[in-house]
């Protein structure tokens, strides 16, 4: 009789989701990006038998070994059965027999990882799909988790894979880590997914979670391995990395047991993550080599300040008013222009504040986010103006979509009752 | 104590379910049958693919599949031991494949 829980604990978290993520990125270098379905559809097969198997015959002491080694063996039958479309385009053949055999090699798995998430993020496809590929291909998510996690049809989700994945077949793309002047250009591409990927986590647009770690964690990881490949291991990922340890070192303060917002000044600074906190500084200096500064050094430079402030009262704000000023000129986004006022509201005062707001150029469409109608409120409540202040957070309440966000905006609105 | 059939309908998509799915999914069902094992309760069972073909009538019609509808078709079996029906039915109540909409059927096994 098997012991029941004794491999239960030992079968790691996500076990199946991180090893989904290197196997169809293995399988794809194997069948060609041309037969990406392929690829997915032999880790279904080979996870399900797991499925299948493990609850009767109990969990094998190598797990992984398990699954590469079932994946291998589908590998192999799939290749049997499609050698004429294999050989269709000469390009994507399918490799001599020693290549099989060295499929799951860990240094390998790493750079096929790579070599996917550079293909994910080509150019030519948009950045949503290019992240929707990223989170099924590589992330392990199903069609249902990217459209929960977007809140989007899952309609939606399916047609970006399938015009990503007719994509690939039809520039039957390579899987290659670009070289020369094209990389530099092609891994900030990989940045920005990643980026856009973290920030859906730190701030997600779902209304019930507005934390999302798993996202977060993904995003992290991807970008370690970006970091660790000497080829694409330049400053700003460094300083992509940096900014995310910084973000994640306050996940647990930011929210209540009950889920609610605790904002950045009522956050208990005792519950920060310190160590993530100092990975991240080391991860900035490396990103200082080299005279590159990106927005991801300047947005990881503000998140450094506020994080080794004792207090938000003691937080160095002219400091961070001139990483904003400085953000603004590389990226002149409506989001860096909003968060902008509420620094110079700290250092320079409400009316500052509420100047430089209407002086954003009406081409970035701030008054489109609910972010430009919080803060607006927020320096109204401070200039003493109520009825402006609630017209404000009322309109932002329209927009947003968050659950908690509308709460914490409605008890502003309480306490200027009061 | 007398032996019943569990037959297990729908449950989880598996080829729409993500590998988390899966892999929390199964340590649930591996919870659920080691506690059935270690209690001397389980005699067997396997899981059952979706292929398959039904044969039926006089005319030995053959149709493709067992039913149309994915959720109707069989999916899995188990064997297992309980004093009653009651107590089968208070077994199968722990069963993950509730958790995904699923349903099961108990029946008696005639002991010959």
């Amino acid at each position: 009789m098997p012991e029941p829980d004794r491999h239960i604990s030992e079968l790691a978290d996500h076990l199946f989701r991180r090893e989904a993520g290197k196997m169809v990125a293995a399988l794809t270098k194997l069948f060609g990006t041309g037969n990406l379905q392929m690829a997915e559809d032999v880790v279904q097969d080979t996870l399900l038998l797991a499925f299948n198997s493990w609850p009767v015959k109990g969990i094998p002491d190598n797990p992984s070994a398990w699954l590469f080694r079932v994946a291998k063996n589908k590998a192999i039958d799939c290749l049997r059965h499609n050698r004429h479309l294999l050989h269709a385009d000469p390009e994507e053949s399918l490799p001599a027999g020693p290549d099989i055999d060295r499929l799951w090699k860990p240094e390998l798995l790493q750079d096929d990882m790579l070599r996917m998430m550079f293909a994910c993020c080509h150019p030519k496809i948009p950045d949503e799909n290019q992240i929707t590929l990223i989170l099924k291909t590589l992330c392990g998510f199903s069609t249902v988790e990217i459209a929960k996690a977007f809140l989007i049809p899952e309609d939606t989700v399916s047609k970006r894979l399938y015009r990503t994945k007719e994509f690939f077949r039809q520039e039957k793309l390579r899987l290659t880590i670009p070289s020369g002047i094209d990389l530099e250009s092609r891994t900030n591409v990989v940045l920005n997914a990643i980026y856009l990927l973290f920030n859906e986590g730190y701030n997600s647009t779902q209304s019930e979670n507005l934390l999302r770690e798993d996202l977060m964690e993904d995003a992290m990881m991807l970008c370690r391995m970006l970091t660790e490949d000497k080829h694409t291991q330049q400053p700003e990922a460094y300083a992509l990395m940096a900014l995310m340890c910084f973000q994640c070192s306050r996940n647990k303060s930011r929210l209540s047991p009950e889920g609610e917002i605790i904002l950045l000044n009522k956050q208990d600074r005792t519950r920060w993550n310190y160590e993530l906190i100092n990975q991240g500084n080391e991860y900035m200096n490396r990103a200082a080599y080299g005279d590159a500064v990106s927005a991801y050094h300047l947005e990881a430079a503000i998140a450094f300040e506020h994080c080794t402030a004792s207090s938000f009262d003691t937080t160095n704000w002219p400091q961070i008013l001139n990483y904003y000023n400085w953000l603004y000129r590389i990226t002149p986004s409506a989001f860096t222009a909003i968060n902008r006022t509420v620094a110079i509201m700290q250092v320079d005062g409400p009316k500052a504040a509420l100047e430089a707001l209407q002086n954003i150029p009406a081409n970035n469409k701030t008054d489109q986010f609910y972010l430009y109608h919080a803060v607006l409120g927020e320096i109204y409540i401070r200039l003493g103006d109520c009825a402006n202040a609630r017209l404000s957070l009322e309109k932002a309440i329209q927009i947003t979509r968050s659950a908690a966000e509308k709460r914490i905006l409605r008890e502003k609105i309480a306490a200027l009752l009061n | 104590m007398k032996d019943y059939i569990l037959l297990f309908r729908g449950g989880l998509d598996f080829e729409a379910a993500s590998p988390e799915q899966l892999q929390n999914n199964m340590l649930k069902w591996k919870t659920w049958m080691d506690k059935l094992g270690a209690e001397g309760k389980l005699l067997g069972g396997e899981r059952l693919t979706k292929t398959g073909a039904v044969l039926s009538g006089k005319q030995k019609q053959l149709s493709d599949g067992p039913y149309a509808e994915g959720k109707e078709v069989v999916g899995g079996y188990l064997a297992i031991k309980a004093k009653d029906l009651q107590e089968a039915i208070e077994i199968t109540r722990d069963c993950p494949i509730f958790e995904n909409d699923g349903s099961t059927e108990i029946q008696e096994i005639v002991k010959m």
